[in-house]
């Protein structure tokens, strides 16, 4: 079951906690996998760690026209996207009264329009082979929304709407949309989060503990899968409970 | 029938599974052989591929029927 030999699968954001581990299990299924990030060293330690069949495409997505090329050079170290994961993604917190133009417009681009493009990008040769997953990684806040992540939620509930018209584009062609929502996950985004944070944090998580990013990974697997054929414009909350939507 | 009307109508044929004598040249791809809006866009990827050139995505509207593509593709190739 999951077996991705012969697969090719795009991953952005690879040198972070979740990506990381969504293509350490992408490959560890037999597919092949281009790790997309801005940070090289951690991609090529990673590239590393994983041996055959992993390249390493670095890529800052608020730069459009290496958003364009990414697809590009995917196909050209790897042959083909089967898979793509947009995964990358960043925060730029502030209270709405006190955001700027500038930290709503960075994150709506790296977060979503980068999305758009890269799934855009991909689609050519997933309509001509009539097999394609995209699995999008929003959050439980584009959900439930959060204090301070106006841009944030709007980024990732953005990711949803879009996922979701897309997935009723493609469907007849064998490619499915979807997106992962996770709540909570121990990475090195929310380690940023201090004490108190954390503390009430937990109490609204019925699981009583944050997440670990294998449990997101194990979802991306599932999404990426032939078997997850039938599965397209839904959106899996990966959250230990903490919003049961 | 010229050689590129040959293979647009062979691309045609096979991407939209229509018989070969229902592609004629005031034929619409959605009206007359069963296109949908996805399906057009894929027949104007596989004559770019076939015939080395870009049609725009205003260029790539206009194209309606089987002689548009034919008349579009004479003058871009």
């Amino acid at each position: 079951m999951f077996n991705l030999e012969g697969k090719s699968a795009l991953v952005t954001g690879a040198s972070g906690g979740i990506g990381g581990e969504i293509a350490k299990i992408l490959h560890a299924q037999g597919a092949t996998v281009g790790l997309s990030g801005t940070r090289v060293e951690p991609l090529e330690a990673l590239a590393a760690e994983l041996g055959e069949r992993a390249h390493v495409l670095p890529c800052n997505l608020s730069d459009f026209d290496a958003v364009d090329a990414l697809p590009k050079q995917a196909v050209e170290a790897m042959g083909a996207v089967d898979i793509l994961v947009n995964n990358a993604g960043i925060t730029r917190d502030n209270l709405f009264m006190r955001m700027s133009d500038d930290e709503w417009q960075s994150v709506i681009d790296v977060n979503l329009t980068s999305t758009f493009k890269l799934c855009k990008g991909v689609l050519r040769g997933m309509m001509k082979s009539r097999w394609g997953r995209i699995v999008n990684i929003s959050s439980v806040v584009g959900a439930t929304g959060n204090p301070g992540q106006g841009n944030y939620a709007a980024s990732k509930a953005g990711m949803v709407g879009m996922s979701k018209s897309l997935a009723y584009e493609v469907a007849s062609r064998g490619i499915t949309v979807n997106c992962i929502a996770p709540g909570f996950i121990t990475t090195p985004m929310t380690e940023k989060l201090t004490d108190d944070q954390k503390a009430g944090i937990l109490g609204q998580i019925p699981a009583g503990r944050m997440g670990d990013a294998g449990e997101i990974a194990a979802a991306a697997l599932y999404l990426a899968s032939a078997e997850a054929g039938y599965t397209t414009g839904t959106t899996l909350h990966v959250n230990g409970g903490m919003a049961m939507i | 029938m010229s050689d590129i009307a040959d293979r647009v109508k062979k691309i045609v044929v096979e991407h939209l599974g229509v018989e070969e004598d229902k592609v004629v040249e005031n034929a619409s791809f959605i009206d007359d052989l069963g296109a949908d809006s996805l399906d057009t866009v894929e027949l104007v990827m596989a004559f770019e591929e076939e015939f080395g050139i870009e049609i725009p995505d205003d260029a790539a509207e206009t194209i309606q029927t089987f002689g548009d593509a034919t008349k579009f593709i004479t003058e871009a190739s």
